[in-house]
C-alpha cells in the first residue's frame, strides 16, 4: 500500500489543535481592521477588506459553540480560498504547516459531538497531540 | 469592416479553438454531456449568427454539424472517430470561412457540399458507407489537431500564400484550391482577432481592486505629506496624486459602457432575421444611454441577441396574420434599459402574437417535461417559466433561426450566472415582454454615506428622495405618533419614520435616539420604496460618494436590509443598506400598499377581459381619438350640399327626422400649434361628403361630424392620462400611439338638453 501525506496549516483554537489542508488556504493576517455587520448569524464577526475584496470574517470560536476569547487577544485570519470568493476564519493562533501521514488519519470518533463535530473532517494522530481537521466546506456554511 | 461582423468572427474564432479541443475530449469521452452541450450551443450560436448576418454557406456548413450533433445528444449517434473526423473538418471548414470573410467579406469562395454531404452520410442510418468521395480537400480531417497551436495566431512569414491578396483572389474565386484556404485557416492569419483584447472579467476585477488600494495608499501618502517639507517629495506626491486619479477614471472608463453598444447591432440583426422569415419589424429603444459595467454588457449580449431573435422569429406573426387580427402589418419591437431599485433593467418588449398557455401546457406534457397533472395544476405565470426548461421549444418547426430549445435555456443561465434574472410576461394577441435584471453588482452607484451606533451605511442614491434635518428645539412638537408610529408631517403629508437603529437590531430604543436628538438635531433621510415614501432616522449624514457596489459573502445573502458592501476612502467596509429590503422589513409598505398592489391586479385582470370595440377617428388637429363602437347607432357619409341650417346650428334630414350636427372640430378647442404639413392636409376627406357619427338619445339621435373615420378597433378603454382639454376623458395608448378617448356624454348633452 502506497502512502500518501498530506499538508495542514495548522492554528490554536482555545486549547484545541486544528488543521485546514495548505492547498484550501489563500492567506494568513495577523490583524485587520473589522467591520461588524448588525444582523449578521452571530458566528459572523464582521467583514474585512482584503486588498478590494470583501470578505466576511467567521469567528471560529463561536462556529463552533466555544467560549468569546478573552477580551484584548488579537485574533488571526486564515483566509480560506472558496470558489465563491474568499472567507475568513478567525482562530486564536497560528501553527506551523506540517506534513502527515495519511496512515495516521482517522474519521471523527462517535463521541464527539456538537458542532465540532459537523465542521469536522477527521482527526490525525500526531506523535504529541491530536489534531482536527477541518473541513472548509462545512465551516463556511453557516445556514 | 463591420462591427457585428468583427465580433462575430473574435467571438467563433474563440468557440472553435475551443471545439477542437472539445471534439478530441468527446473522442476520448463520449459521454461527455457537458461538453456535448457545450460544442452544440457553440455550433448553435455560429450558426445563428452566420445565419443572421447573411453568410448562407457557413450556416449551412454549421447546420450539418449541427444536425449530427443533435442526434448524438439525443443518444442516436455515438461519437465514434468517423463522427469526430467529420465534425473536425467541419470546424477546419468553418474556420476555412471566417478568414474568408475577414479577407473578401463573403464565404462562398470555396463549395463544401461535399463535406454537408459528409456530414449528412455520417449522422444517417447505422453503418452508412463510409464516404466513397475524398472529403473536400478543405476539410482534410486531421485526426486530433491540438488546441494549442491554433489559438496562438502564429505569425504568418508569408501572408501573400496564405492569405492572397483581394486582387488576384476575384478573378479565379472559383478556382482557387480550398487548400490555401484551410491552410489560412490553420495559419490564422486574423487581423480581427489582434486589434481587439479580450481581457477576462477576473483581471478587470483584480485591476479594479488594485486601483482602489492604490488610491489608499496615495490618500495615506497625500496626508503625510501634509506634514513634510522635502520639496522632492511634495513634488512627487502631486505626480503620483495626479497619475493615481487618471489611472482610476481610465479604468473605470474602461469598465462602463452604455447599453447602445450591444444595442446599436440589433436593428440590422432584426433587419436580416425579419427578412428571412417575411415579416416587418420596427426597432424602438429607450434609455440607450444606461450604462452598464463592461463585464455585464458582455455578459448579457448573447442572451439578449437570442431574446431578440426569438422575439422576431417567434413572437411578431407574419404581416398578413397581424392584419387581419387588427394590428398594423409592422411589428414593434422596443429595447427599454432603465436603472431601477438599484438595477439595471432591460426589457424586450414585442407586440406579437404572445405565447400562448394552454400551447405550452401540451407542448410540456408533451415533452415530458412536466406531467399532466402538473400542468394542469401550473398557473399562466408558471408555464411561462417552462421556457426556460432545458430542451423545451414551442416552436411547431425548427427554423434556421431559432427553436431547438437551447435558447432560452442558455439565456436563463447566463443572466443567473451574473446574479440577474429573467421574467416574461405576455398576453395572446398582444405580446410579450421579458424582463431581465441585473444588479447592481460590480456597478459604480452615487451613494449617502451615513452612521448609526458605530457603523457606516451607504444609501443608494437612486430611493434618495431628500434630507430632512429637525433641529432640538421643536423636534417634540414635530414628530407626532400613530399607535406608537411615529410620523412627520412632511409638507403637509404623513411620512412614516423608521429607525435605522430599530431595523439593524441596534441596542438603542426609538425613544432614546428621539431623546438623544432633543439634545442636538434629528437626522431624516427621505426615501421611496415601491411608490411609498418613508423617512429613515439615521444619526448623522456624511456626504454623498461614489461607491463600488461589492456582493456580500453567502453568509449574510440572507439579510435583507444589505444590498452589498462597498470599501470606503479609509480602506474600511462599510455595508449599503438595501431600501425595499428595509422598508420591507419595517412595514412601512404596509397594509397600504398591498391594497393598492391588490387593486392593481385587479384592474389588470379587469383590463385584460376589457376591451372592446371602438371607432377611431381623425381629430380636427391631426391627432387620433377613439369613442365606443357601442354607443353609436350608425355611421353615416351624408353630401354637405344636404346640410340646412336652423337658427345657429346645422341640421340635416335623416330618416324622415331632423338630425341635429355637432361639428367635432368646434367643440373641440384645436390645439394645433404648428401648421399642418401640406402633404398631411386633409388627404382622402371627400370635399362633397361629411363623415357623420349618429347616435341615438332617447327619441332623439345627434350627429357628430369628424373630419375622417380611420378604423374600428378592439382596445381597452381604460385611461392612461387624465384629460387636458374638455370634451375628452383621457388618453390611452393604443398601437403605440396616444390615442384620446371622446367624451362623448359631455360633448352631446347640451344638444340632447336642447332638443
Amino acid at each position: 500500500m502506497q502512502n500518501t501525506t498530506r499538508q495542514l496549516c495548522t492554528f490554536y483554537l482555545g486549547r484545541l489543535f486544528m488543521g485546514v489542508e495548505v492547498t484550501k488556504v489563500l492567506e494568513v493576517i495577523r490583524s485587520t481592521e473589522l467591520t461588524p455587520v448588525p444582523l449578521a448569524p452571530d458566528c459572523v464577526s464582521g467583514l474585512i477588506n482584503l486588498r478590494g475584496q470583501i470578505v466576511s470574517a467567521l469567528d471560529l470560536r463561536r462556529r463552533l459553540s466555544l467560549p468569546d476569547a478573552k477580551e484584548g487577544t488579537d485574533p488571526v485570519n486564515i483566509v480560506l480560498h472558496r470558489e465563491e470568493g474568499p472567507v475568513s476564519m478567525l482562530v486564536d493562533d497560528i501553527g506551523d504547516v506540517i506534513t502527515l501521514d495519511d496512515s495516521r488519519f482517522e474519521s471523527t470518533p462517535q463521541t464527539v459531538l456538537g458542532n465540532v463535530r459537523d465542521v469536522l473532517e477527521g482527526v490525525y494522530k500526531t506523535d504529541t497531540e491530536l489534531l482536527l481537521v477541518i473541513d472548509p466546506d462545512r465551516v463556511v456554511d453557516v445556514s | 469592416m463591420d462591427e457585428i461582423i468583427q465580433e462575430f468572427l473574435v467571438e467563433s474564432y474563440e468557440s472553435l479553438d475551443r471545439m477542437d479541443a472539445d471534439f478530441v475530449q468527446l473522442e476520448r469521452e463520449p459521454d461527455a454531456k457537458a461538453i456535448l452541450e457545450r460544442v452544440f450551443r457553440d455550433i448553435h450560436t455560429i450558426k445563428g449568427t452566420a445565419g443572421a448576418l447573411g453568410f448562407g454557406q457557413l450556416e449551412k456548413v454549421a447546420h450539418a454539424g449541427e444536425n449530427l450533433l443533435d442526434s448524438a445528444r439525443d443518444g442516436e449517434l455515438a461519437l465514434d472517430a468517423d463522427v469526430i473526423s467529420a465534425l473536425l473538418a467541419m470546424v477546419d471548414a468553418v474556420r476555412a470561412m471566417l478568414v474568408e470573410i475577414e479577407e473578401h467579406s463573403s464565404d462562398d469562395s470555396v463549395d463544401f457540399g461535399e463535406l454537408i454531404e459528409r456530414l449528412k452520410a455520417v449522422g444517417s442510418a447505422e453503418g452508412a458507407p463510409e464516404p466513397a468521395a475524398e472529403p473536400a480537400p478543405a476539410a482534410e480531417p486531421e485526426p486530433a489537431p491540438t488546441p494549442a497551436p491554433v489559438a496562438q495566431p502564429a505569425p504568418t512569414p508569408a501572408p501573400e500564400q496564405a492569405a492572397p491578396p483581394e486582387k488576384a483572389a476575384e478573378p479565379e474565386k472559383a478556382a482557387e484550391p480550398a487548400n490555401a484556404l484551410a491552410a489560412a485557416g490553420a495559419k490564422r492569419s486574423s487581423q480581427v482577432a489582434d486589434q481587439t483584447l479580450r481581457v477576462s472579467v477576473d483581471l478587470l476585477e483584480k485591476l479594479m481592486n488594485l486601483v482602489g488600494e492604490l488610491v489608499l495608499a496615495r490618500n495615506q501618502i497625500l496626508q503625510h505629506s501634509n506634514e513634510a517639507e522635502d520639496r522632492d517629495f511634495l513634488a512627487t506626491t502631486q505626480r503620483l496624486n495626479l497619475i493615481t486619479s487618471e489611472l482610476q477614471e481610465s479604468v473605470m472608463k474602461a469598465r462602463m459602457q452604455p447599453i447602445r453598444n450591444i444595442w446599436n447591432k440589433f436593428p440590422r440583426l432584426v433587419r436580416d432575421i425579419a427578412h428571412a422569415c417575411g415579416k416587418q419589424v420596427r426597432v424602438e429603444m429607450e434609455g440607450q444611454d444606461t450604462e452598464l459595467d463592461k463585464t455585464l454588457i458582455e455578459a448579457i449580449n448573447d442572451p439578449l441577441i437570442h431574446l431578440v431573435r426569438n422575439a422576431v422569429d417567434h413572437g411578431i406573426e407574419p404581416p398578413e396574420v397581424r392584419l387581419a387580427s387588427d394590428k398594423p402589418a409592422e411589428g414593434t419591437l422596443l429595447l427599454r434599459a432603465y436603472h431601477q431599485d438599484g438595477q439595471v433593467n432591460i426589457e424586450i418588449r414585442d407586440d406579437g402574437g404572445g405565447i400562448d398557455p394552454d400551447k405550452l401546457r401540451r407542448t410540456a406534457v408533451a415533452k415530458n417535461v412536466i406531467s399532466p397533472e402538473q400542468a394542469a395544476a401550473l398557473s399562466h405565470q408558471e408555464l411561462f417559466k417552462l421556457i426556460f426548461a432545458p430542451g423545451f421549444s414551442t416552436a411547431e418547426k425548427v427554423s434556421n433561426v431559432s427553436g431547438r430549445g437551447v435558447g432560452m435555456d442558455v439565456v436563463r443561465t447566463n443572466i443567473e450566472r451574473i446574479g440577474g434574472s429573467i421574467d416574461i410576461q405576455s398576453e395572446v394577441g398582444v405580446g410579450t415582454t421579458i424582463k431581465v435584471e441585473i444588479p447592481l453588482t460590480l456597478a459604480i452607484i452615487p451613494a449617502l454615506i451615513v452612521t448609526c451606533g458605530q457603523g457606516r451605511y451607504a444609501i443608494p442614491q437612486v430611493s434618495l428622495l431628500e434630507l430632512v434635518r429637525l433641529d432640538a428645539d421643536n423636534l417634540a412638537d414635530r414628530i407626532e405618533t400613530i399607535y406608537n408610529a411615529p410620523v412627520y408631517r412632511l409638507r403637509g403629508n404623513l411620512l412614516p419614520l423608521v429607525f435605522l437603529h430599530h431595523e439593524l437590531g441596534l441596542t438603542q430604543a426609538d425613544e432614546d435616539v428621539l431623546a438623544e436628538a432633543s439634545n442636538k438635531a434629528l437626522n431624516i433621510v427621505v426615501l421611496q420604496a415601491a411608490g411609498q415614501q418613508f423617512g429613515l432616522v439615521v444619526d448623522a449624514i456624511i456626504d454623498t460618494e461614489e461607491i463600488v457596489v461589492k456582493p456580500l459573502g453567502q453568509q449574510l445573502n440572507d439579510i435583507a436590509a444589505y444590498a452589498g458592501a462597498t470599501i470606503m476612502g479609509d480602506g474600511r467596509v462599510a455595508l449599503i443598506l438595501d431600501v425595499p429590503g428595509i422598508a420591507r422589513n419595517a412595514d412601512v409598505l404596509g397594509a397600504q400598499t398591498s391594497d393598492r398592489l391588490v387593486d392593481a391586479e385587479r384592474r389588470e385582470a379587469a383590463e385584460a377581459s376589457s376591451t372592446e370595440r371602438a371607432l377611431l377617428v381623425r381629430t380636427p388637429d391631426d391627432g387620433r381619438m377613439v369613442m365606443p363602437l357601442s354607443q353609436v347607432s350608425r355611421l353615416e357619409e351624408i353630401p354637405r350640399r344636404r346640410v340646412e341650417r336652423t337658427g345657429s346650428s346645422a341640421v340635416v334630414q335623416y330618416r324622415g327626422e331632423i338630425l341635429p350636427l355637432v361639428y367635432l372640430s368646434s367643440v373641440l378647442p384645436e390645439r394645433r400649434t404648428t401648421p399642418r404639413r401640406a402633404d398631411t392636409l386633409e388627404p382622402e376627406v371627400d370635399e362633397q361628403t361629411l363623415q357623420v357619427v349618429v347616435y341615438q338619445r332617447g327619441r332623439y339621435s345627434v350627429g357628430l361630424v369628424v373630419d375622417q373615420i380611420l378604423d374600428i378597433v378592439e382596445t381597452s378603454l381604460e385611461i392612461q392620462l387624465p384629460s387636458s382639454r374638455p370634451g375628452v376623458l383621457g388618453s390611452i395608448v393604443m398601437d403605440e400611439r396616444v390615442t384620446e378617448v371622446l367624451d362623448v356624454e359631455a360633448i352631446l348633452e347640451p344638444h340632447v338638453s336642447a332638443a
